[in-house]
């Protein structure tokens, strides 16, 4: 399979990569897919007091556009308020890394982690 | 010197022997006759061409030339075998039986049967891969009229046991098909004692050229096929249109080197295989997919736990290889074979077949275990799988949220 330029650059120098300490304040984690389908990621969020994400993390188990589509999302959820990361769409991700149409899961796999995570935070935190 | 990517992927396709090469140009330029043609010098020598091609096709499966009919390839020879006998025996009953490991071509064909009406039954396969006997002998009815069961699995490998079947077969008085792809030059074949009654090859998985294959079609017991391919009434009326000469002269050809280096041959490539195997056993979580005793030394299918297929690629792509990964395929489904293994998808997602053959040498093989090193643990870093594994977590009680 042919990949864009981007994908191949988030996969051979991935943003991000690793996990926050368990008990570490404002982290919270969205972990999404399942083994059996070939691709789950781990997306750590870390907030700060403001509802600002300071840093985010990934790990992902999955081919090379599932690993630049969680790497892209750490870059972008950074220095966003949780509700701004909600408005990161699959279609935005899919573009922005030219994946082709049998890899939009990939993107939409990223944006459910997103999701995942921030569900994570408000479980956490008490918000709704 | 090294020459990078690497092929490791002998069991997709192999390069053409360059004695073979040489021996196919000159059917192209100067001796370029039909060999259909009966009135001039041009034919009679393409057609003995064809015929000495013939005789060294037989010659490596121990049959007789006038039981080899030529194709385009196995796909075709599967497709006039099962059909075409299927067809033919239709009166004496309705039922198919094959095993779910096959290559499509053949699983393809049977499901084409059955919206034809007839029934087919789909074997499973024991965890190493290799069909279980009883089971087998379980699913014949007495409406069987047709058995195919491939001789060497194309994705790991393994050995069927096919003298047995073939033997059960006979006994009943089933017609008994085997695709041999993957086996020629691999295994020895000898069908003045196997019991098999249709046998299908190619050239391309041998060191010959694509789009060339051939059938085996016993003649005693005397083997009857409806034709599927209508025409010009070539090939005894099994097979019509023109002869590719120089196709089948390099598949003669590729059949003749293999009869004679198979024994060194498969020395060389067991011991690169050996050597493949033993240079990846210190890496945790490493599985062999498939028997390793009833198995061609030329594959070697492994399953590198919490590291997906595709993304295992990418890091080595040095190396031309395949993989059982879903993402490598249109479908996004992973490798039906390893699937029929009973192992966890996860294990089908993460493997990575790999083929050796004439041309790999040593020095291929140490790359690719350096390389192989070097990239596991950094997409092991990346795998969430991996660090849940190593905090102790059991990942069947994981609850994932499946997509």
């Amino acid at each position: 399979m042919a990949y864009s330029v981007k994908v191949l650059d988030h996969y051979e120098n991935p943003r991000n990569v690793g996990s926050f300490g368990k008990e570490e304040e404002g982290v919270a984690t969205g972990m999404v897919g399942a083994p059996a389908c070939g691709d789950v990621m781990k997306l750590q969020i870390k907030v700060g007091k403001d509802g600002v994400i300071e840093d985010a993390k990934f790990k992902t188990y999955g081919c090379g556009s599932a690993i630049a589509s969680s790497s892209l999302v750490t870059e972008w959820v950074k220095g966003k308020t949780i509700d701004q990361a909600l408005d990161i769409k699959n279609t935005q991700i899919a573009e922005e890394l030219a994946l082709p149409p049998v890899k939009i899961h990939c993107s939409i796999l990223a944006e459910d982690a997103i999701k995942a995570a921030v569900a994570d935070y408000r479980k956490k935190h008490g918000e709704h | 010197m090294l020459n990078l990517p690497i092929y490791l992927d002998y069991s997709a396709t192999t390069p053409v022997d360059p004695r073979v090469a040489e021996k196919m140009i000159p059917y192209l330029v100067e001796k370029f006759g039909n060999p259909a043609s009966r009135s001039h010098a041009f034919g009679w020598v393409a057609e003995a061409a064809v015929e000495e091609a013939r005789e060294e096709v037989a010659k490596l499966v121990n049959a007789d030339p006038k039981e080899i009919v030529w194709t385009s390839g196995a796909t075709e020879s599967n497709n006039l075998a099962i059909k075409g006998a299927t067809h033919f025996y239709s009166g004496k009953g309705k039922h198919l039986i094959t095993v779910k490991t096959e290559h499509k071509a053949v699983l393809d064909t049977c499901r084409e049967l059955e919206r034809q009406g007839f029934e087919v039954t789909y074997l499973d396969v024991k965890e190493d891969g290799l069909l279980d006997l009883e089971a087998f002998k379980a699913a014949l009815r007495p409406d069987t009229i047709l058995v195919s069961v491939m001789f060497v699995n194309n994705e790991i490998g393994v050995i069927q046991p096919v003298a047995e079947i073939g033997q059960i077969c006979r006994d009943k008085g089933i017609i008994f098909h085997v695709d041999a792809a993957q086996a020629t030059g691999k295994v020895t074949i000898d069908l003045s004692t196997l019991k098999v009654d249709l046998m299908s090859f190619c050239a391309h998985k041998t060191y010959g050229p694509k789009g060339i294959g051939a059938l085996y079609i016993r003649r005693k017991p005397r083997v009857r096929l409806e034709a599927q391919m209508h025409g010009g009434g070539h090939e005894r009326g099994f097979r019509s249109g023109t002869l590719a000469t120089h196709q089948i002269v390099g598949m003669g050809e590729a059949f003749r080197i293999a009869r004679e280096e198979m024994d060194a041959e498969n020395a060389h490539i067991r011991k690169l295989r050996d050597r493949l195997l033993k240079g990846l056993s210190d890496i945790d979580q490493v599985f062999v997919n498939g028997d390793m005793e009833q198995r061609v030394p030329h594959n070697l299918n492994i399953s590198f736990a919490y590291i997906e297929g595709e993304s295992m690629l990418m890091a080595i792509k040095d190396l031309a290889v395949s993989s059982g990964s879903a993402c490598t395929s249109a479908s996004l489904e992973p490798s039906y074979v390893l699937r029929a293994l009973g192992r966890e998808d996860e294990l089908a997602h993460s493997s990575i077949r790999f083929t050796i053959g004439r041309f790999n040498t040593e020095e291929e093989i140490d790359y690719a275990v350096k390389l192989l090193h070097e990239k596991i643990g950094k997409l092991r870093e990346l795998s969430p799988l991996w660090e849940m594994v190593q905090d102790g977590v059991d990942l069947s009680t994981v609850q994932w949220a499946a997509h």
